[in-house]
């Protein structure tokens, strides 16, 4: 079963609008919220072993805002978000993290923080070698080991 | 039935991988066997842009979350201390940071110096060349002088200090405190086949490149080709004896899942300190009901972890953050006991460089620093890239209660009991974690750190899983004797971190493979007289 199966229609809509809460479009940082479709998208995608438990969120959130989130005020949305991470347990973490790891690797936000859209290997980086005489204080020392009988 | 070997090795990891290396000079016929495969290195994490998110899934250091078929379940619902480790050829090497301290000689004598717990039945000097013959196997940077520690020649110079490294030496450095580059085996040079460091960060969860050391690219490659058999996806479910009380081989699930035995003259198990006793205990017959080796009553107890208490916090410069191993320095100046202090023993601090965006991310956030809503970019902002992190690493000493045993309902893929952990973490320990963290926020302070948090203990933090079937000369008070034979079947040797009488303060792989290489080393003495 794929994940946008596992999710019913009510569900990926509190999903959208719950991880706009989380995150929202910044036009000062060039970056979009949590609800762009590619986000979106990738976060369906790639729930995998996540889904059972995005899911039990997805239902605690529905039952504390009691409607469609979408259809609440900013103030019911500041209500159940707190309720929410206050309640929601292993679950709710899983669904905060899969938001969070779906968003910090899009192309766009990454670019907007000054990062390469790459994995790390093959190219790998550069580390620079810092200042070794730092290291001198600590070689005038005496030796500190204790002595064994 | 399959044809009998001369020695069985269960488990191809750290302890496994030097004690089959060693041994395979003898000629005989070697034959390993381990739960998990062969890892391929172009499936690793670091080589997609997923690499953070599979830290959470498939290369997850909990057996429990990650749930591969190899992986055996834990119920270690009753530690605030997770048990974590690696099944596959390589083991736990696969998935560690690669920091690799030694042990050091005040670690053997505890009792003698302290009053606590027991002395080693073996010292520092005892294992000393086998330090230095795994650093070379395994391919150890560092810099030799440490005023903390006897003197050592590691074989690559260190990695690089780093912009983290040097934030944290200058802080160190107003402190007044010993600090160091830690030796890893991170390999800094192309060295033995193995490419050098290029930074990919992600070291923990597997090194695509190859320089991190795990022993399927250090000590296997070699014992493979010195003839030792290696017969992956096996899984043993006990250690059978015959009628003289003697280790006659061992039942096993191929990788069809079919019920096998393989007869052995010598069964050596390297399983470390949960799959050990676990093995053990599930080895019960007439003549061994309460587990195999079990006479003194302590296979599975004495569980030591190294309990971690960590602190972090960030600069306003930019630091290494996932660009580079994780591990940079040590510092010894709390290892070793001062009664002032209120607890008895110390522990190795161990600093970190950073991590990535999305454990940023979601760590900050669950510690309620990275805020939900508009200021959510700003504060990511500062934070990311910023952080620097001092975990001290508290000896843990010996007590009976803290056990590994096994577990009446959780049962593995192939039906075999599953270990149970039943641990607390002791006053000591406790005493000892607080001042950790306190010396930790001081450094941190030095280095101009805000937003501090803290990990006191690190949850999913059990990878050093000692104590559990410990040496010793009294049969009565051990369960190996000082060169790893079991005391009661005398074809049966342990050479895991399930041996160690105490843990010490420090990383432990370095003096695990030490002491599987001394007890190789043993055997070969005594191949005409061994079982006597």
């Amino acid at each position: 079963m794929s994940a946008e199966n596992i999710l019913s229609t009510r569900q990926r809509g509190d999903l959208r609008v719950i991880a706009a809460m989380m995150i929202p479009e910044s036009a000062e940082y060039r970056v979009p919220g949590a609800d762009d479709a590619a986000i979106q998208a990738d976060i369906l995608a790639t729930l995998g072993r996540d889904a059972a438990q995005v899911s039990e969120a997805l239902d605690h959130l529905a039952r504390l805002a009691g409607a469609p989130l979408a259809e609440l005020d900013t103030a019911g949305h500041e209500v159940v978000a707190k309720k929410f991470r206050a309640t929601g347990g292993a679950a709710a973490a899983t669904l905060i993290r899969v938001v969070l790891q779906c968003y910090y690797r899009d192309d766009r936000v990454l670019r907007s923080l000054g990062l390469e859209l790459r994995p790390p290997f093959p190219k790998g980086y550069t580390l620079e070698q810092g200042d070794w005489s730092l290291l001198e204080p600590v070689k005038a020392r005496p030796s500190m080991w204790r002595r064994a009988p | 039935m399959n044809d009998p070997v001369d020695v069985l090795i269960i488990g191809a990891g750290a302890s496994g991988a030097a004690v089959a290396w060693s041994l395979a000079e003898t000629k005989m016929h070697i034959l390993c066997m381990e739960q998990g495969g062969w890892m391929m290195p172009s499936e690793y994490p670091s080589t997609g842009r997923d690499w953070e998110a599979r830290f959470y899934g498939d290369y997850s250091p909990s057996p429990n979350i990650r749930a591969r078929p190899e992986d055996y379940p834990i119920n270690d619902d009753n530690s605030p201390i997770k048990v974590v480790n690696f099944n596959g050829v390589g083991g736990s090497t696969i998935m560690y940071t690669a920091h690799f301290p030694r042990l050091h000689p005040s670690d053997f004598h505890v009792r003698t110096l302290d009053g606590v717990a027991d002395d080693w039945p073996i010292d520092y000097d005892a294992l000393a060349p086998f330090f230095a013959e795994n650093d070379r196997m395994m391919g150890v940077s560092g810099l030799a002088g440490d005023p903390a520690f006897p003197p050592t020649e590691p074989p690559m110079p260190p990695l690089p200090l780093g912009r983290s490294g040097a934030l944290l030496g200058k802080a160190m450095n107003k402190l007044g405190w010993h600090w160091w580059p830690s030796d890893t085996t991170v390999a800094t040079t192309d060295y033995e086949g193995r490419a050098r460091c290029i930074n990919l960060g992600h070291c923990t969860p597997a090194c695509a490149q190859g320089a991190k050391a795990s022993t399927d690219i250090t000590y296997w490659p070699v014992a493979l080709r010195a003839g030792v058999e290696l017969r992956t996806h096996c899984r043993v479910r006990e250690i059978t004896t015959n009628e003289h009380g003697m280790a006659s081989g061992v039942v096993y699930y191929d990788k069809d899942g079919v019920e096998q035995f393989q007869p052995a003259e010598v069964v050596i198990i390297a399983c470390n300190g949960i799959g050990t006793p676990r093995l053990l205990l599930n080895s019960v017959s007439g003549r061994f009901p309460n587990g195999l080796a079990n006479s003194s009553g302590l296979v599975g107890k004495n569980l030591m972890f190294h309990p971690y208490a960590q602190v972090y916090g960030y600069v306003e410069e930019p630091t290494d953050s996932n660009r580079a191993p994780p591990t940079c320095l040590w510092s010894k100046e709390f290892y070793e006991t001062d009664t002032s202090r209120g607890f008895v023993r110390g522990y190795a601090i161990q600093f970190g460089r950073g991590i990535g965006p999305v454990v940023e991310a979601v760590m900050s956030e669950g510690k309620g620093i990275l805020p939900w809503g508009a200021d959510h970019h700003r504060v990511f902002r500062k934070l990311n890239g910023h952080r620097l992190t001092a975990s001290a690493i508290c000896e843990d000493l010996p007590e009976e209660h803290n056990r590994v045993t096994l577990d009446p309902v959780l049962k593995d893929s192939h039906g075999i009991p599953a270990p149970r952990v039943d641990y607390t973490i002791s006053a000591n320990s406790a005493k000892m974690m607080e001042h950790g963290i306190a010396r930790g926020k001081e450094i941190l302070a030095a280095a101009g750190a805000t937003d501090i948090c803290i990990n006191c203990p690190i949850p999913y933090g059990g990878w050093h899983l000692l104590g559990t079937a410990r040496m010793g000369a009294d049969p009565a008070r051990s369960v190996v004797n000082e060169w790893g034979r079991s005391h009661d079947v005398k074809n049966l040797f342990i050479v895991d971190g399930s041996v160690f009488v105490t843990s010490g303060g420090v990383n432990p792989t370095s003096t695990i493979q030490a002491i599987a290489l001394y007890v190789a080393d043993q055997m070969k003495r005594r191949l005409a007289d061994l079982f006597d």
